[in-house]
């Protein structure tokens, strides 16, 4: 008996460091270009990806080109994604050729060497078709590109047009008009909110700040800059803030069911949301179809245009692809020819980055939004008003810290709270990149 | 495990460390080496190596090095690892988040273990008594939960914690009783042992169950003879009896309660009351997949595995006295 508890112990705690333990090597495989392959011998690449209906658009490369074949993988979006890729990247194989990343992970990938530079085999022809602000986000601001955006999330306002005309309420083209807003929606009927501060959603917060002018990051030649506890950032800390702490907005984080039941029970008005909103209703709210609205986002302000970015992703060429000539070929096809690109607009609803072949498939509309036929008219408006906005190369780790310290803040509704949680935020991100070696300004 | 291999009872060698220089064994061994007990022994101590010995003095290595990064550290080679000695030691241990989660992990034990084995004992002695009917039915019932996986468990104990999409705060309206939010600050560390009190009644019940039922039961008709109740059996004869699957089952636990993991996970991205270091193995897998710091992540672990060693290793000392008394004598 007492051997095998003995035992037991050892394995248990033998078990505990192994689940800990990560396996890890370094050593990318050297590259090689390799041949665009032939329909007796196809180039077989592989795609990780997690945009609604890939597969269909890959299956239409599939069956016109015979000679490279792609496999498409289906990953978890966003972080899920960025762990695996890094995870096969440091393993040295098990990385696919190429890979779906937020703009935001792109100096992350770049900085552990994950995606590589593809500026030599892309033309000028397809990189002209974005606009600056989105491939700014892929060249990082240097000579090289990292990868041929896929689709933006120009931020806009959702709200539910029935309800506002209910309440008599117009859309609000001010934060201060939103704050107002919140306040008569939320005292019509305790139940209900104009929005949450959700604290689960970083990029959402980074989006609203860039909007206020913040760039959280910025570069010069070899050293960093952070900025995240900025005059802007604390604008938009603070009415949030304020709205929390005033009980006019929820606090709880978007995305849970309590929060999805809520768009469908219509106790959640609004939503500060961007481009790629009306999929997320269409699946979490179907009943409300026609019910929605879209406005640009209220201004800071009144009669400025200006918006941030929340969501959007590139594709990039990982540095284990053995193949790369033929992943930015399909690559290119992905993301700048008329035919993938209306495909993703019509079984994605994406909005995709190429605004120059997608027009005639945006052309018609939202199907979720039949009340409002020029959603894509409006939205490609919206979309030229981004402010610039530069990410660094641990976004990682200024977005789980925002989680935490935002969460403490919505949870204590107060608006000293949040902004402590900027600076917070500042510091860890700050003592983060001194750590890992990075020259910071 | 190894001591017990019976090989040929003439095989010279058996005990080299009895007559380490003696040279007539030393000659026979010459003669006739014998293969069998290594080869016997091989594939246990292969396994061994591969897949504990090596991850864990690969862990090691890790947590005494960090990455370096030059300039901006973009493009490939901006990156290098270099020794860090202790570095991540000492971070780890000046990190207010690590030690926080350390007392939150604390505290989730005092609350945890003596409930779920007070909870499984009582269960267990009352599967026990005589007089309960549906015995059998109410074992499986009791078990049942522990074959849900905790992250299913947790799922679905969210649901049951969100305000609007619970049947109990439904319930709470209809009859006009106030509904706590039970995902907040001050109530989510109870929240959280009860998921892990649901999931592992059962599997503790059935330990002490199994040991209750090896009890010869002419003890008991002597008890009852002496005139004693059921209550008194239970204290006096069962529990005693069982205590050594008593003590296992308190230290499976306790190596439970300071991994806990799945549940706080799983329940986080509900609630803004769970941080991202919310437990010690939250934030391991936090430096290790968010942050891509391997190398502290390393360093947490290792110091995470050295204290359950530890604490579970003075738990046995404290206890087993007592506890073995009969086995070892």
């Amino acid at each position: 008996m007492r051997r095998t508890i003995r035992a037991a112990i050892g394995a248990g705690v033998l078990a505990a460091a192994l689940v800990m333990t990560g396996c890890s090597s370094s050593g990318s495989s050297s590259s090689n270009d390799g041949s665009l392959g032939t329909a007796d011998k196809p180039v077989k690449l592989t795609f990780w990806g997690w945009a609604p209906n890939m597969d269909k658009v890959v299956d239409t490369w599939n069956s016109t080109h015979k000679n490279i074949q792609v496999t498409y993988v289906k990953t978890d979006a966003g972080d899920p994604a960025v762990t695996k890729l890094l995870t096969a990247i440091k393993a040295g194989s098990g990385a696919p050729d190429l890979m779906q990343a937020e703009y935001q992970k792109i100096p992350t990938l770049v900085s552990a060497d994950a995606i590589i530079d593809i500026k030599k085999d892309v033309s000028d022809t397809t990189t002209s078709k974005f606009s600056d602000g989105v491939l700014s986000s892929v060249t990082l601001g240097s000579d090289a590109l990292y990868g041929i955006p896929q689709d933006s999330g120009p931020m806009m306002f959702y709200y539910r047009a029935d309800i506002f005309k209910k309440l008599g309420l117009s859309v609000p083209t001010t934060w201060a008009e939103y704050a107002d807003a919140a306040k008569k929606v939320h005292e019509a009927d305790p139940k209900n909110y104009l929005g949450t501060f959700s604290s689960a959603d970083a990029g959402e917060f980074a989006g609203l700040t860039q909007q206020a002018g913040a760039s959280w990051w910025g570069s010069d030649k070899d050293s960093w800059s952070v900025d995240i506890d900025s005059a802007a950032t604390k604008k938009v800390a603070s009415f949030w803030g304020g709205l929390v702490e005033d009980g006019v907005i929820d606090n709880q984080p978007q995305y849970t069911p309590e929060w999805n039941k809520g768009l469908a029970a219509g106790t959640q008005v609004g939503w500060v949301s961007a481009v790629w909103a009306p999929g997320v209703l269409a699946g979490n709210a179907p009943k409300t179809a026609g019910k929605w609205k879209m406005a640009p986002l209220p201004q800071w302000t009144a009669g400025e245009q200006a918006t941030g970015n929340w969501g959007g992703s590139a594709v990039a060429v990982t540095s284990q692809s053995k193949n790369v000539k033929a992943a930015v070929q399909f690559n290119t096809w992905l993301n700048t020819s008329k035919t993938a690109v209306s495909q993703m607009v019509t079984d994605g609803g994406l909005y995709p980055a190429d605004t120059v072949d997608s027009k005639e498939a945006l052309a018609t509309g939202n199907g979720f939004f039949k009340n409002q036929p020029d959603f894509y008219t409006q939205a490609a408006k919206i979309a030229e008003t981004v402010k610039p906005f530069t990410y660094g190369p641990n976004v990682n780790v200024a977005y789980s810290a925002f989680n935490d310290q935002f969460g403490k803040a919505a949870q204590a509704k107060s608006q000293q709270a949040f902004l402590d949680a900027a600076a917070q935020m500042q510091k860890i991100t700050v003592a983060d990149l001194k750590n890992s070696g990075f020259t910071v300004k | 495990m190894t001591t017990t291999v019976d090989v040929d009872q003439t095989a010279p060698g058996r005990d080299p460390a009895a007559k380490p220089s003696a040279p007539a064994p030393r000659a026979a061994r010459r003669r006739r080496f014998n293969f069998t007990p290594y080869a016997m022994l091989a594939p246990a101590a292969i396994l061994f190596l591969v897949f504990m010995a090596a991850p864990i003095v690969y862990t090691l290595i890790l947590s005494l090095q960090k990455t370096e990064v030059q300039g901006l550290g973009l493009g490939s080679g901006a990156r290098k690892t270099v020794f860090a000695g202790l570095s991540n030691y000492a971070a780890a241990f000046s990190d207010p988040d690590f030690l926080a989660s350390a007392g939150r992990v604390g505290l989730y034990g005092l609350i945890l273990v003596p409930a779920m084995l007070v909870l499984a004992l009582v269960f267990a002695l009352l599967l026990d008594s005589k007089r309960t009917r549906l015995a059998g039915f109410s074992r499986v019932v009791i078990f049942l939960p522990y074959a849900v996986p905790a992250v299913i468990s947790s799922l679905l104990w969210g649901f049951l914690y969100l305000p609007s999409v619970s049947p109990f705060v439904d319930l709470a309206n209809a009859l006009n009783l106030p509904s706590p939010d039970v995902l907040s600050q001050g109530t989510v560390i109870f929240a959280i042992a009860n998921i892990a009190l649901w999931g592992g009644v059962g599997f503790n019940m059935v330990v002490m169950y199994t040991a209750l039922k090896a009890i010869p039961t002419d003890l008991y008709e002597a008890a009852r003879l002496d005139g004693a109740s059921e209550i008194r059996v239970a204290l006096a004869i069962k529990i005693p009896i069982i205590l050594p699957s008593l003590i296992m089952t308190a230290i499976f636990s306790l190596i439970a309660t300071l991994q806990v993991f799945a549940e706080p996970t799983t329940l986080k991205p509900l609630t803004n009351s769970i941080s991202s270091t919310y437990t010690p193995l939250m934030k391991v897998y936090r430096d290790a997949f968010i942050r891509n710091d391997v190398n502290s992540a390393s360093a947490t672990s290792i110091i995470i595995a050295v204290t359950i060693f530890a604490l579970s290793f003075v738990f046995l000392r404290v206890v087993q006295r007592r506890a073995f008394q009969e086995e070892n004598s």
